[in-house]
């Protein structure tokens, strides 16, 4: 579904993602996985067409998507979260969800002014029907009319999933989806991503708790300083010795 | 009746809203100018053109004016696209500057010694209309994909592009139209004022359409409305204290953006959408 081939990202001198292989199969739930600043958002980026790559080539779904402008990769279906949250603050939820619409909607200046004022447009019903059914997924129904500032940080990443699911991709992105959570938040969130495997959409995520990852991925492919040091089903990634020398290890 | 003076006052009033909104369009969408003045003066000069030696009835003029500055618009908001703040400022004063100075030296239109003879054909009624035209536009706009889009571009550029939204589109088009609306604003200023020169549209008028949104509210064409209700009768108003009210009047503006960033109406609450069966 999704193969980065060689692909590496430098800012300046510093390399921060090193000649990377990936291939996410679909319908599986992978797990990117790595200390702070072993180049798990750099790798979200690259995807996402936030940034070009220096070197490689990342290819999705047949096409090379290498260079495309993110608004094209998103209508391509490649659909992402922030883990810094960049909600449209000021907006209500609804509105947050309504906006992730906008590359499988159609209408411009035209089909704005020629409306009925007073009525919701036909294709204003059909984006407001979807927006509800995506904040019931996420649980946030009951706060669609409050501004998405006013939310609380679980509630905000829910809302950026729910924002994310709206493009209708087929391949999301979730970038630590459970940073900041408790356990219990934790054991929510894996829930609403498996429920989003079921709905047929691929899910590559990143995570630097590799406990957290366990019980949900797939597949974990291990990060350090921008490389590629481990990769396999979590059982085996979590017995990898260069995994537990470099990262576990660290980090216990 | 009214008197001469008050409906002068109004068209003035209709006209500043104009190009009030002409902005409000492009801030909307994050992008601020520096330079609606140009546009305006682009729009003057064509309707005048065109109605003055060619006798083109004044409704098709003011359409032409439009569409001549939007193209110019576009044109300008290509470099716009790249940056953003007080670079963008800089750039569209440049831009005003550039225009001001091609009419200052544009002998075919009078150069220095400026147009006249231009038909008084802007009526209270025909600039009625406008305002209302627009005001329905911007109401319209507003709930709709394409307005949504633009505040997305407004709140986080990026987000909005991740989102599936063409920055360059939405930003060309809030950058184009808005322009093409300073040109209507100023095909209808040149048809009231029957005299222009290049003077008219330097950078104490772009200066002014940028106060008045200001002072009204960034966050919405309300804003914009009352800020040009406020910056063309507030003068009128203090005309009692003589030569004191421009200095009253900056005064007010100082005060307001330390006490009232926002503008008078304060920042925008989100807004509800209604629920469909």
């Amino acid at each position: 579904m999704l193969a980065l081939e060689r692909v590496t990202k430098e800012f300046g001198g510093f390399t921060a993602v090193a000649d990377v292989d990936l291939r996410v199969e679909p319908g599986t739930i992978h797990a990117v996985i790595g200390p702070n600043g072993a180049g798990k958002t750099t790798l979200f980026n690259l995807i996402s067409g936030v940034l070009p790559p220096t070197a490689g080539r990342l290819v999705f779904d047949g096409d090379d998507i290498t260079g495309w402008r993110p608004d094209r990769i998103t209508a391509r279906g490649v659909a992402r979260t922030f883990q810094t949250l960049r909600l449209f603050r000021s907006m209500t939820s609804i509105e947050n969800v309504m906006i992730g619409t906008h590359c499988r909607s159609t209408g411009g200046f035209v089909a704005a002014t020629a409306r009925l004022p007073w009525r919701v447009g036909r294709g204003d019903r059909e984006t407001i029907r979807r927006a509800d059914e995506l904040l019931d997924l996420v649980g946030l129904g009951g706060k669609r009319d409050t501004a998405a500032d006013e939310l609380t940080l679980v509630e905000q990443r829910r809302l950026e999933v729910a924002r994310a699911l709206a493009t209708g991709p087929r391949l999301l992105l979730l970038d630590e989806p459970a940073a900041g959570m408790t356990p219990t938040e934790i054991k929510d969130a894996n829930r609403l991503i498996q429920r989003i495997r079921q709905r047929g959409i691929t899910v590559l995520l990143t995570e630097h708790h590799m406990s957290v990852v366990m019980e949900v991925s797939d597949r974990i492919t291990v990060l350090n300083y921008g490389r590629k040091i481990a990769e396999g089903a979590p059982e085996t990634v979590r017995r990898d010795p260069e995994v537990l020398a470099a990262y576990l290890g660290a980090d216990t | 009746m009214i008197d001469q003076y008050t409906e002068s006052v109004l068209v003035f009033l209709g006209i500043n809203i104009v190009l009030a909104l002409s902005l409000a369009l492009p801030v909307s969408a994050g992008l601020l100018s520096l330079g609606q003045g140009g546009f305006m003066a682009i729009g003057a000069y064509t309707a005048a053109i065109l109605t003055t030696w060619y006798g083109v009835p004044f409704p098709a003029a003011v359409g032409v004016s439009a569409v001549t500055a939007g193209l110019c618009g576009v044109a300008v908001g290509f470099p716009a696209l790249r940056i953003r703040g007080v670079y963008l400022l800089i750039l569209t004063m440049g831009f005003g500057e550039i225009v001001r100075i091609f009419f200052l030296n544009f002998e075919p239109t009078g150069a220095a010694s400026g147009f006249g003879g231009i038909p008084q054909a802007t009526t209270l009624g025909g600039v009625g209309v406008t305002v209302l035209v627009l005001l329905a536009f911007f109401a319209q706009l507003r709930d709709s994909r394409i307005g949504r889009a633009i505040e997305a571009v407004r709140e986080d550029e990026l987000a909005a592009e991740v989102m599936g939204i063409d920055l360059t589109r939405v930003k060309l088009a809030a950058f184009g139209i808005g322009a093409a609306i300073a040109g209507v604003g100023g095909a209808l200023y040149a048809h009231h004022a029957s005299f222009i020169d290049s003077a008219q549209f330097g950078f104490h008028r772009s200066g002014e359409i940028f106060i008045i949104v200001l002072f009204g509210g960034m966050g919405s064409f309300r804003g914009a409305v009352i800020g040009a209700v406020a910056v063309t009768l507030l003068p009128e108003i203090l005309r009692v204290i003589q030569e004191w009210r421009m200095t009253f009047f900056g005064t007010l503006l100082v005060a307001m953006m330390i006490w009232r960033p926002w503008g008078l109406i304060g920042k925008p609450r989100p807004r509800l959408v209604p629920r469909v069966g």
